[in-house]
């Protein structure tokens, strides 16, 4: 009653302004999951678009080992550095992304521990949008990295016997490949909430096994123990499965099979973890 | 049927982090359309009960419905009908202030259209159509707090909490986001709003509820409380510190109300009590500082004022406001 009159008795420019935004909406209205997991996808691409140097990564990784190991260490590891391309540029494409999958567990990290997150939560929203949308924003991140690679590949004399078929059908692979690793660190993000060490712990654990992979040489010259890990090593599958698909216009091997069954066991075990991490904070 | 219970209907609400109760048996009825004011130091229990009614958290113990709807089992319903404001629930600072309403407008379910006229809608009316396409990491306090009402607005709540809405800001944006809240409440929305300050809830809340410790210790209009609290609060600064246990006597002697030592130990307190005529207030204080004279009592500075929350809690509570509190308002004198 006080407030009413209060307001009455003063000329607030604004209050008429006001006056009109605030008609009852009518019976509230509640987001599909869909729309609502796009809109997180967009806000995520919105972000990168306002802080590019977010991308540094996702664009120097590929570039500087492609040319450096084509140029420095190609004519020692393959013959000659165009020999020696066909099977590397394939292996830093899986490089490119693989290192940079953590950074959407970062952000995600972030995400949950500043206000903005109580905000979306206080929100009558699928609760697992916020996490999709992130993964939209992820697989945006990936095919960035992945045109670099191939366009930076084309030009310094990389020729696909695939074709673009080839190179597409490997894109969408690493995609996915990436993805399921998303998931991962999206899980890893809501049990340490605390983005700096989701990226640290990105880098510990992705740069090992990046290199203990038939990514830039075959094991053959490894010690015995080392082998076995290359030969289990997911990466050096999808690396495979990479290979094959760009380089042979042909049928493809088993690799691409099991990058598929590993990129689904990752997926089927880390998705759902996430998704329970998730709905505990409610 | 919901809509004719009332906004909040909340009896004994516990909640419990580790060895502190944040919620010690909070009892909590708002009306429709009433502005709610939650007055208490930092620490209380404020920013809690208003997580529990927004369903960000689960009580320990106790009921609480909002809107008539059950905040743990009926949490969309809730959701889809109460708006958050404040210093937890925030904005996204990378995003520019366009984008965030833009946003917060498709996960209310608007279509893409909606969102971006609504969007321009609330930015000019908020004043804010010339920040729209800038980061909201770059903005001001007042402008911060005017887009992250605007983004509460998106569709107009039923109920909307606000967490100490002017808490850092300077007077001018101050004044500007009461004038919002009046409007808010003038068009039909209740509102739950916390605050440190007892100003701020004279000036917006039909009711207020002081908590403490995280329970209510009083509850009523303001000029009730107002009338516990008593008319204002007698400052003394003395020239000698040595002097300040005879000023204490003299003061206790000639103004009824508890005499208060100030952290500082030239400074003391009166909590004036509510003299039957107001005009009496200015006799009495005269006679107060004739009687200091006669004592030969040095004294540096008097002023009278609006009794400080520190000094309300006294007189509402008989105990002081929680430390938390008493540094805040050290801070700020």
């Amino acid at each position: 009653m006080s407030t009413q009159t209060a307001t009455a008795g003063r000329a607030v420019p604004e209050a008429h302004r006001l006056a009109g935004l605030l008609a009852p909406s009518g019976p509230p209205r509640r987001a599909g999951a869909l729309a609502a997991s796009a809109t997180f996808g967009r806000r995520a691409i919105l972000k990168i678009k306002h802080e590019p140097s977010q991308l540094t990564d996702v664009i120097a990784i590929p570039v500087v080992f492609t040319v450096l190991f084509t140029y420095i260490f190609g004519g020692a590891i393959g013959g000659t550095p165009a020999h020696y391309l066909k099977t590397l540029l394939p292996g830093t494409l899986v490089m490119g992304i693989t290192a940079c999958t953590m950074y959407g567990g970062a952000r995600l990290a972030q995400d949950v521990t500043t206000g903005v997150f109580e905000r979306f939560r206080s929100l009558s929203v699928w609760r697992g949008a916020l996490v999709l949308g992130g993964l939209l924003g992820d697989a945006g991140r990936y095919l960035l990295a992945a045109a670099i690679v191939v366009i930076l590949g084309v030009i310094i004399g990389y020729r696909p016997d695939g074709g673009a078929p080839g190179v597409i059908a490997a894109v969408v692979l690493v995609v996915a490949f990436g993805l399921s690793l998303s998931w991962l660190w999206a899980a890893t993000a809501l049990l340490v909430r605390n983005p700096a060490t989701v990226t640290s712990l990105g880098l510990a654990a992705l740069l090992p096994p990046t290199f203990a992979s038939n990514i830039f040489v075959q094991p053959r010259t490894m010690p015995g123990w080392l082998q076995a890990f290359v030969r289990v090593n997911p990466i050096s599958h999808v690396a495979d499965a990479t290979r094959d698909l760009m380089n042979s216009a042909g049928g493809v091997g088993g690799a691409v099979a099991w990058s598929l069954i590993a990129t689904a066991a990752i997926t089927l075990v880390f998705a759902p973890l996430t998704l329970h991490l998730y709905g505990k904070l409610d | 049927m919901a809509g004719d219970s009332p906004a909040i209907e909340a009896r004994g609400l516990v909640k419990v982090y580790g060895e502190t109760r944040a919620l010690d048996g909070i009892d909590l009825t708002v009306r429709r359309g009433q502005v709610f004011g939650f007055l208490g130091p930092n620490g209380a229990g404020k920013t809690t009960t208003i997580r529990i009614l927004a369903t960000l958290t689960r009580p320990d113990g106790g009921t609480a419905r909002v809107l008539g709807f059950d905040v743990v089992r009926e949490r969309n319903a809730i959701r889809a009908r109460v708006a958050v404001t404040g210093q937890f629930a925030s904005l996204d600072d990378d995003l520019t202030g366009y984008e965030n309403l833009t946003v917060f407008g498709r996960l209310r379910g608007l279509s893409r259209a909606a969102s971006k006229r609504r969007a321009d809608e609330l930015l000019a009316a908020f004043d804010l159509t010339g920040s729209a396409g800038r980061p909201v990491g770059g903005y001001s306090g007042g402008m911060r707090r005017r887009l992250d009402i605007a983004a509460s607005l998106i569709v107009t709540p039923d109920l909307l909490f606000l967490d100490e809405p002017s808490t850092g800001m300077d007077p001018r944006s101050q004044s500007q986001v009461w004038e919002l809240v009046r409007e808010i409440a003038a068009a039909g929305t209740t509102v739950l709003l916390t605050t440190q300050y007892l100003e701020e809830a004279d000036q917006l809340a039909d009711q207020i509820a002081v908590i403490d410790h995280g329970q209510i210790v009083a509850e009523g209009t303001s000029s009730q409380l107002k009338a516990q609290v008593g008319s204002g609060s007698l400052h003394v600064r003395l020239l000698d510190g040595e002097q300040r246990s005879q000023a204490q006597a003299v003061l206790a002697g000639t103004l009824e109300g508890p005499v208060q030592l100030g952290a500082d130990p030239l400074t003391l307190s009166v909590l004036l009590a509510t003299p039957a005529d107001a005009t009496d207030v200015g006799r009495l204080v005269g006679h107060a500082m004739t009687r200091l004279s006669d004592a030969q009592v040095a004294v540096a500075e008097v002023t009278l004022g609006q009794p400080s929350l520190h000094e309300a809690f006294l007189a509402l509570t008989g105990h002081p406001a929680s430390p938390a509190a008493t540094d805040h308002e050290d801070t700020n004198s």
